[in-house]
């Protein structure tokens, strides 16, 4: 057998190329092929890569033999809810970058060693890729009554799919906050913006500290617990970078007598195959990436993919 | 689609209730907003917003928390108003169509879909479930200045064919000069003319709120808005009681009693103000580098709070070319001025 686990990526498009870049660097993934509908350059670009490349969709994936043993869906919602029983039946792990949002949802620096033998799990957001590892840290050193985030992306970076549903970011961003990042009320913001040149994906992060615990050993602990979650994100995001450091504002009554702490991110991408600006977009397919391996190096270590 | 009908030369919508609560930062109670309405149906005020100014769903650390949940207020103007129709603001990022369903039930009829001047094409979503529920629709085409005329009338086309009644010029950083404000009319009535009607929002920055009201009127823009002592973001908006005189004067029927309003400015609105919006530095230069007018509030904290001059802030948000909705990057450039400073 190899030392790696075989891979497919379903989805030959913007994603799915940078998505395979950052896979050629994982230890435990080899790639082994590249799925589309119709011809398209994507499918090209995998060929050149040396990928075994098809048009013939998931009929043609699921004859192959052997079989991948993880696939990452790069395509839409509605196709993951379609080939997803298809992967299950397989026996195939999904790793899921469309909003089907089949599986729990995850994120590699705060929950993903809970979901590790999840059939499917999917990568919630871009904004909440970049945002729920700083409530997290938050939520790690006092309970956020309430957070709220901001994200702020290129225009060019956000695609028709997620314009025409523009509500199903702020919805599941903000369920995310809540279930994945610990906080008891989420609120989500997007801001699409189309200054040339473009801007580099920035997202804000304000948590809600209640009252009663605002002091300097509480602020200064969630300040360290915040650099130390940004140093684990930039381990799979090396372009996750903090602005300043956190900003404490104290307790106000038109703030349900609680303080509030905002952080400040930007997010550049490593240009693998995406722009930098679009951090957003790389964020994700870091993730999903950083996800995808971690399932592989437990698949190795405990001999599943044998 | 049919559009509305509109009985009078222009129609104003009144906006003291929700470009206002920019400079109430948000803290209207429900008796201001029920004197308030009162008085507008009074004085013939056929549409009135009432709104967190950011739209609903903006009660929010970024955007300043409400006093009062938006949903109540829609409610009590719904009571107050005889006549008029009562409106909401939606931004899609920052509300959804689940806050438009509630605004909907509490009493809203009119809802105005805002996007960013270039970003049109994340409102058919809105537009789709304003129509289903049988409301008015209008289409927010802000900080227009940012993009040239015929540009605008693409965007506003898109607007259209997703179902909305009414594009509007808005003019969300007081920014557009009187010629070009007049191409954005002609662009999107050209554009759009013949299946929906054409508004027009302006703000006082530079001055032309009400200068370009009068250009509209004149090139067949029929929906035109304004605020009672121009109460609004930024130096506020073209104030509805000086439209109102300025119509009548001109012989543009506007179906507005004018003293009527002069009194609801004066006896109802300004014994509120918390200020009254002024062309002051700060303002002038988000009318003069184009910045969104609702930063203005908060470039002030965060002046206040960093220890650097507001207008510097507003500067360089400009400079940035942020956009509605971005005002957590005015903390970030505070921060960014004041380590400048430091360093020296």
């Amino acid at each position: 057998m190899s030392d790696k686990v075989p891979a497919a990526i379903v989805g030959p498009g913007n994603i799915g190329t940078d998505l395979l870049a950052k896979l050629g660097r994982t230890p435990s993934i080899e790639v082994t092929a590249m799925v589309g509908v119709v011809e398209s350059p994507g499918l090209d670009r995998a060929r050149r890569a040396g990928i075994a490349a098809s048009a013939e969709g998931v009929d043609w994936l699921l004859a192959q033999d052997p079989l991948p043993r993880i696939v990452f869906e790069a395509t839409s919602a509605k196709a993951h809810v379609a080939n997803a029983p298809r992967y299950e039946a397989a026996g195939i792990r999904a790793v899921d970058l469309t909003p089907a949002h089949l599986g729990p949802m995850v994120c590699p620096a705060v929950n993903m060693p809970d979901h590790l033998d999840a059939p499917d799990v999917n990568l919630i957001t871009c904004g909440g890729q970049a945002t729920i590892p700083v409530v997290a840290a938050v939520s790690q050193v006092v309970d956020v009554p309430y957070a709220e985030i901001v994200a702020s992306a290129a225009s060019r970076s956000a695609g028709p799919g997620t314009r025409a549903n523009i509500d199903e970011f702020t919805q599941t961003t903000a369920r995310a906050v809540e279930e994945v990042g610990g906080a008891a009320r989420g609120k989500a913001i997007i801001i699409l913006n189309p200054v040339e040149p473009p801007m580099i994906m920035r997202d804000t992060v304000f948590c809600a500290i209640p009252g009663e615990r605002y002091d300097d050993a509480t602020t200064s602990a969630i300040s360290a617990s915040v650099h130390a979650m940004v140093a684990r994100v930039q381990e799979y995001v090396p372009g996750y970078t903090l602005r300043a450091d956190p900003q404490f504002d104290p307790p106000r009554p038109d703030w349900d007598g609680n303080g509030r702490v905002a952080v400040f991110l930007e997010v550049r991408g490593a240009g693998d195959f995406l722009p930098e600006y679009a951090g957003n977009l790389d964020i994700m397919t870091a993730a999903a990436a950083r996800v995808g391996e971690l399932i592989a190096h437990e698949m190795l270590t405990t001999g599943v993919a044998a | 689609m049919s559009r509305p009908e509109i009985r009078h030369d222009v129609r104003i919508t009144d906006t003291t209730l929700r470009d206002g609560s920019h400079a109430q930062a948000h803290q209207f109670t429900e008796q201001q907003v029920r004197d308030t309405v009162r008085a507008l149906d009074r004085a013939g005020v056929e549409v009135i917003e009432v709104s967190h100014g950011d739209g609903i769903g903006g009660s929010s650390f970024n955007y300043g928390f409400s006093h009062t949940d938006e949903l109540r207020l829609i409610a009590a103007a719904r009571e107050e108003a005889r006549n008029a129709r009562i409106a909401v603001l939606l931004v899609p990022g920052i509300g959804t169509v689940d806050d438009l369903r509630r605004a909907h039930d509490a009493g809203a009829e009119v809802v105005r879909v805002a996007t960013h001047c270039t970003e049109a094409d994340v409102s058919p979503q809105h537009f789709g479930v304003a129509r289903e529920l049988g409301m008015e629709t209008v289409g927010f085409l802000m900080m227009a200045h940012r993009t040239p005329p015929e540009d605008l009338a693409k965007q506003a086309r898109i607007m259209v064919d997703a179902g909305c009644q009414c594009p509007y010029v808005t003019d969300s950083a007081g920014a557009l000069l009187m010629h070009e404000a007049r191409a954005r009319f002609e662009a999107l009535v050209a554009e759009v003319g013949d299946e929906a009607w054409v508004g027009y929002h302006g703000h006082q920055n530079l001055s032309f709120g009400v200068a370009n009201s009068v250009i509209a009127a004149e090139v067949g823009v029929k929906e035109i808005d304004g605020s009672l002592c121009a109460l609004g973001a930024g130096s506020g908006n073209s104030p509805t009681e000086v439209l109102a005189a300025v119509f009548d004067r001109l012989g543009v029927s506007t179906g507005l009693d004018v003293m009527a309003l002069l009194d609801a400015a004066e006896d109802v609105v300004r014994p509120y103000l918390h200020r009254w919006p002024k062309m002051d530095r700060n303002a002038i230069v988000q009318g003069w580098a184009g910045v969104y007018s609702s930063f203005l509030l908060h470039a002030e904290h965060a002046g206040e709070r960093y220890k650097v001059p507001t207008h510097e802030i507003l500067r360089r948000c400009g400079e940035l070319g942020l956009v509605g909705g971005q005002e957590d990057m005015i903390i970030d450039v505070a921060l960014e001025l004041a380590r400048a400073r430091e360093q020296g």
